[in-house]
């Protein structure tokens, strides 16, 4: 590809990649197919965000796309450029904040370390050093710019590690559950800082993983819901809530006799998510789309003939998560479904 | 430093050159900062050098023997940073995540590497000093007057070598993860022992010093003894050979430290196991 369609590629393209990590040595023949055929398209400016429950692939799509791990088939090119052949060339445009990770050297100062990463993208010390420290006050650290890595909290760390993500000024930003571990304000916060970075300038691109419905909701222009390695629905979050809209969003809070082996009741013709047993209260909730034909009364009644008790009864807009239990056929949290 | 690119991202030269000082500097000032450091890796290599020029003393053996004692002493604090600094280093970064840092940054692996290895050299040099000083303050060894130029470069192409089986050893120890561990202890003692750092290098028999050349640090141990002592140190080649082996194994070791590394980097991408997986 010449350099200047270069400029106009896609930040992120992705062509029938599929991945398959060979079976442990102790259990033979259990081969998992991470990714099943993944086709993306991530135009340059757009924060895009992956939704999948546990092992869904999201990690294993981003580490292909950053030049960690091989695809075992299939493309996959960011900013034009092939993600296995020209490795080093996307290296240079690109970066990785991981949740959970906790690199850095304990000796270190926040505000050296931030330098030093910033080093391995070779800026030059009169960028690196403003730019280090305009990233700690984004993440609120700029009181921990002296301190040593590690005295940080959890936390802390976190932020440190989300500000390295921008010291090298990237052209497509990589984010794999960025805001796990960090308190609800914080998160905000650093959310708002993503979309303001996008935004000023031109080219910047986000693509991240996330658990966090609202995180989804309130960050990204567009959504793929992947699942078992594939990609199972893909379009702006109010697009997708649509597709759920008609009929009515209900979560009932019932009391079920549990542990006699007949599993939770199911419903006829609707899918729904069970939570988990509420502790105290002894109650689970139920969640579930009410087809418009479907009287809610029916729903009752079937549940009463399985011997559960209706204690309570909500109904609602359709919300992200409602389109992930229709699409994916469970919910993201701690759910069971029935059918 | 080479000129930025098109793009306005730094070229290649410069952009490695950073990263190396930023690897680097994590040792320079981590010397500073982590003063348990200095019993680890300065006191504890002096007693044993007291304890060999103090045995020579009461044997009676020539004086030039302790100046010896004392050169095998800053010697092994290197041998010790090359195995616990470099060798075992990666091992360390994959298990903090940092690995999955490096094999993503667009700097060049090589250049990490010799960050640390500059960083380690220059943490080492200062604990060197602290040898030097009881041996020659506290101990009273003492030396004739000498070329430094020599020693200097002999030093260089020793140091060059040592590291750069320091690096080889880095991506073998990670390809074989928790054995490392066991592999870097066995070769803590032996090597001492082989590379003749308390006596010279002719008492192992050819076959030993043979052993021992493999080893740069017995090679280069011998040479710069030959520097400092002139017959006195009853080397076992002479100099300009035991330097051109040096150089060789130094070039050696670097283009094999490359290679396993390549090697490594690609199994990690085809596998998916070097990099932490935490998600
Ligand atoms: N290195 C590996 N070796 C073997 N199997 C792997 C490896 N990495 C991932 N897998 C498997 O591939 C599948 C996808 O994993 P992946 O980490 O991509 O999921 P994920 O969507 O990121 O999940 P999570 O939400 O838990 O982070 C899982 O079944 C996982 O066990
Ligand atoms: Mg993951």
């Amino acid at each position: 590809m010449p350099d200047h369609d270069r400029d106009h590629a896609p930040a992120v393209e992705t062509r029938a990649l599929r991945r398959t990590f060979a079976a442990p040595r102790n259990r033979p023949g259990a081969a998992v197919e991470a990714l099943a055929g993944v086709d993306v398209r991530i135009e340059r400016g757009e924060i895009f965000g992956l939704l999948g429950p546990n092992g869904a692939g999201k990690t294993t799509f981003i580490k292909i796309l950053t030049t960690l791990l091989f695809p075992t088939s299939g493309e996959g090119r960011v900013a034009g450029h092939d993600v296995v052949r020209a490795a080093g060339e996307v290296r240079r445009r690109i970066s990785l904040i991981s949740g959970g990770e906790s690199s850095g050297y304990g000796s270190l100062m926040v505000r050296e370390c931030l330098w030093m990463y910033s080093q391995f993208y070779g800026i030059p010390a009169a960028i690196a050093w403003p730019r280090v420290d305009e990233l700690l006050a984004v993440v609120g650290m700029t009181e921990q710019a002296h301190t040593r890595i590690n005295r940080l909290s959890t936390g802390q760390r976190q932020r440190m590690n989300f500000a390295r993500g921008f010291v090298s000024d990237p052209e497509v930003l990589f984010m794999d559950e960025p805001t796990l571990g960090m308190d609800v304000n914080a998160a905000r916060a650093l959310r708002g800082y993503v979309a303001r970075w996008v935004r000023a300038k031109a080219g910047r691109t986000v693509l991240l993983t996330t658990h966090y419905m609202a995180e989804a909701d309130e960050l990204c222009d567009r959504l793929a819901i992947i699942d078992r390695g594939r990609v199972l629905a893909c379009d702006s979050p109010a697009a997708l809530r649509r597709q759920v809209q008609g009929g009515q969003h209900v979560e009932l809070e019932v009391s079920v006799r549990e542990g006699d082996g007949t599993g939770l009741p199911s419903l006829d013709g609707i899918t729904a998510a069970w939570g988990a047993p509420h502790p105290e209260r002894g109650t689970r909730t139920l969640k579930f789309r009410l087809p418009p034909e479907c009287p809610l009364v029916d729903v009752l009644r079937q549940l009463e003939a399985q011997g559960v008790r209706v204690q309570g009864v909500a109904t609602r807009e359709a919300s992200l998560e409602d389109v992930f239990i229709a699409v994916v056929g469970r919910g993201l949290e701690d759910t069971e479904v029935v059918k | 430093m080479s000129p930025a690119r098109a793009d306005g991202r730094p070229g290649d030269l410069a952009l490695n050159l950073r990263a190396t000082w930023g690897r680097m500097y994590v040792r320079v000032v981590g010397s500073a900062r982590e003063p348990t450091w200095i019993m680890s890796d300065a006191v504890f290599p002096a007693l044993s050098m007291a304890s060999f020029v103090l045995l020579y003393r009461a044997l009676g053996a020539p004086r030039s023997f302790e100046s010896l004692a004392v050169l095998g002493g800053i010697m092994a604090t290197y041998w010790i940073n090359v195995l616990w600094g470099m060798g075992a280093q990666l091992y360390w970064e994959k298990q903090s995540g940092q690995l999955q840092l490096y094999f993503i940054a667009p700097c060049s692996r090589m250049s990490i590497l010799t960050g640390m290895a500059l960083g380690g050299i220059f943490m080492t040099t200062t604990r060197a000093i602290f040898s030097i000083a009881v041996g020659f303050g506290l101990l009273g060894v003492r030396v004739a007057p000498f070329a430094l130029a020599p020693l200097l470069l002999v030093f260089v192409v020793t140091m060059t070598a040592l590291y750069g089986l320091g690096m080889t050893l880095a991506s073998l120890f990670l390809l074989y993860g928790r054995e490392a561990w066991h592999v870097c202890n066995a070769l803590q003692e032996p090597v001492f022992f082989l590379s003749g750092l308390y006596f010279p290098l002719r008492a192992l028999g050819a076959l030993g010093a043979v052993a021992a050349g493999i080893v740069p640090l017995g090679l280069g141990v011998d040479a710069m003894r030959q520097v400092i002592l002139g017959p006195a140190a009853r080397g076992w080649l002479p100099v300009r050979v035991e330097v051109a082996i040096l150089a060789v194994l130094a070039v050696v070791f670097l283009i094999l430290a490359r290679a396993s590394l390549r090697y490594l980097e690609a199994l990690s991408k085809r596998e998916g196991r070097l990099t932490q997986r935490w998600q």
